[in-house]
């Protein structure tokens, strides 16, 4: 019980956004994002109206903006190939500063700076508001295969206990004068790598001795009472929806 | 590579999800019988090992680093279709929890990262096997050729996407140099880390290592003083992944092939339309020019994808009997 705690990226709070029923989040966040994706990219005012949207749901989540912000890191690498996109299409250019940029490379960069910054403003929110179990959970009543969701939580529960035996396997090299410069060095890294693995394998089958000695018969108990979330459907349905409408407005007065 | 959302087109997203579905479809019918029960704790581990292992840096040249990706290590460490479930795993779990790669990009960030890598990879690391000695250097080696070919594939997969359906007119010969250039890099990095990860669970726990399963005795003496034999039979081998695998489409050795190459021409159908509904995309202009002549380049490459896949399943069936066996016993 004292490890392994993976709360990723969530953020404890009280709010409806965090008592909302996890499958309907998750449906409502693909829902959502995937409006924005299929918007057309000449829609500026669309995805204006998408931001202010994702951005009151994050307000009403009580998460943070600067949290959100600093996890959008993630998609810096692709936001920085996307702004080489100006420099690297073909088709008829405009000139700013001396450099010609290609109006489609220009038009290509802000499609994924919009719909990458939204998206992942979306899935942070998710997260954030959302405990791993209970997302999990809510794939699981999605119909989710049960092996892939079980997988999911194994990993998600001894993650940090892998992680952690990498890391002192780090330290103990580390304290022994390791300080690999050059990939020909790389051996030590590698053999913690296949330690670490068998040691995995074996926590696996102890964890498995374990779960039948409790009485384990392949389904996972389910703890949390099932309610029902017809009012969540609805409340969750507001972003979606707007995402949608939003999407088809902006298709047809788009030329 | 965990790309975000509106990277590609969203009929992109969708024709690359149904595909990803479907891929993941085959890897659970796979392993059913191997996940039923006990392997589902240690496909957990696996996947917590292989979430792990990505966040450890190795070092390439002055103080830069790499990670691994491991997508061909999980296939030879657990199977194909174990490693392909435990890496979707994976990637499923870094978009829904810590908002990596993009929702709607799912699909095709599952395709490249983990089915194109394990499926691939085990193609290209039984070809391995096959044409080097059955001895733990000639797994360490396979292991290390399929990890390289599982990381190009991978690049390769994701150029033909973005031919298929960019979001910006980028023309597809640069798009494809650039993806395959740097991961041919990556790969190196990806190839010595994964050949020697298996080499040392084979020095302690060979029964735990899949696609060295045949090796029924482990042979300590046989482990070194052959390198430079074996260093030929990695430039064989990468010779081979890239350019024999596209012959084996021509021979076909059973109609599950077919079968399968006609799913995935199916599965490719909606794409076409899906690009024709978004046709202000960018896409009409990327197909005009310069795509003539990579057009040739890529269907190679899409061939030896869907052979990736097909040379998978053809070769599993085999070994897959007397390795259930072997596992059983070996474990209790």
């Amino acid at each position: 019980m004292g490890a392994g705690h993976a709360h990723a990226l969530y953020v404890h709070e009280h709010s409806p956004v965090h008592r909302l029923a996890p499958h309907v989040k998750i449906v409502a966040a693909f829902v959502f994002v995937f409006a924005v994706a299929v918007t057309p990219r000449e829609a500026v005012w669309a995805f204006g109206i998408d931001l202010v949207a994702i951005a009151t749901v994050i307000r009403i989540a009580r998460v943070p903006y600067r949290f959100v912000l600093l996890r959008m890191a993630v998609i810096l690498p692709f936001l920085v190939a996307a702004l080489l996109l100006p420099l690297v299409a073909s088709g008829p250019q405009v000139v700013v500063f001396g450099v010609g940029l290609a109006t489609e490379g220009l038009w290509g960069a802000w499609n994924v700076v919009a719909k990458a910054g939204i998206g992942s403003a979306t899935s942070i929110t998710l997260a954030a508001t959302t405990e791993v179990p209970r997302l999990l959970r809510g794939l699981d009543r999605l119909r989710v295969p049960p092996v892939l969701t079980q997988i999911a939580t194994f990993m998600v529960r001894y993650l940090e206990v892998v992680a952690g035996e990498l890391s002192r396997q780090r330290t103990a090299m580390v304290a022994r004068g390791h300080d690999p410069r050059w990939l020909w060095q790389v051996r030590p890294i590698a053999a913690s790598l296949g330690t670490v693995f068998v040691r995995s394998y074996e926590r696996g089958e102890r964890v498995h001795a374990a779960m039948l000695a409790r009485g384990y018969e392949r389904t996972m108990p389910v703890l949390e009472p099932v309610v029902r979330v017809e009012a969540d459907w609805w409340r969750a349905s507001l972003l979606p929806a707007l995402g949608v409408t939003l999407a088809v407005v902006a298709l047809v007065v788009t030329p | 590579m965990h790309a975000p959302d509106g990277f590609l087109t969203a009929g992109t997203a969708l024709a690359t999800g149904v595909i990803a579905t479907g891929g993941v479809a085959v890897a659970l019918r796979r392993s059913g019988e191997e996940l039923s029960d006990k392997q589902v704790p240690l496909a957990g581990l696996a996947a917590a090992f292989v979430f792990a292992g990505q966040m450890v840096n190795f070092p390439v040249a002055a103080g830069t680093t790499g990670h691994l990706l491991g997508g061909a290590l999980a296939a030879v460490l657990l199977g194909p279709s174990v490693g392909a479930l435990v890496v979707t795993v994976v990637v499923v779990v870094q978009a829904l929890v810590f908002a990596d790669g993009g929702l709607t990009a799912l699909g095709y960030n599952t395709l490249n990262m983990a089915l194109v890598t394990a499926f691939g990879g085990w193609a290209v690391f039984r070809l391995g096997r096959r044409l080097l000695p059955a001895t733990r250097t000639g797994v360490v080696i396979a292991a290390a050729v399929a990890a390289f070919a599982s990381v190009v594939l991978s690049a390769v997969a994701f150029s033909i996407e973005w031919l298929l359906g960019a979001s910006a007119a980028v023309p597809f010969d640069r798009v494809f140099g650039a993806m395959v250039g740097v991961h041919v890099l990556i790969g190196v990095g990806e190839a010595i880390i994964t050949g020697l990860v298996v080499g040392s669970v084979l020095a302690t726990r060979a029964d735990l290592v899949r696609g060295a399963a045949d090796l029924t005795v482990t042979a300590p003496g046989t482990r070194r003083g052959i390198r430079p034999v074996l260093v030929v039979g990695i430039l064989a081998a990468l010779v081979v992944a890239a350019g024999v695998a596209q012959f084996a489409v021509s021979d076909p050795d059973g109609l599950e092939r077919v079968a399968e190459d006609e799913g995935f021409a199916g599965a490719a159908e909606p794409h076409a339309f899906e690009s024709a509904l978004f046709a202000d995309y960018a896409t009409a202009g990327v197909a005009s020019e310069s795509v003539s002549l990579a057009i040739a380049g890529i269907s190679g490459t899409l061939l030896t994808l869907v052979v990736g896949s097909g040379i998978l399943l053809a070769v599993r069936r085999r070994p897959e009997q007397p390795d259930a066996d072997r596992r059983t016993t070996s474990v209790v």
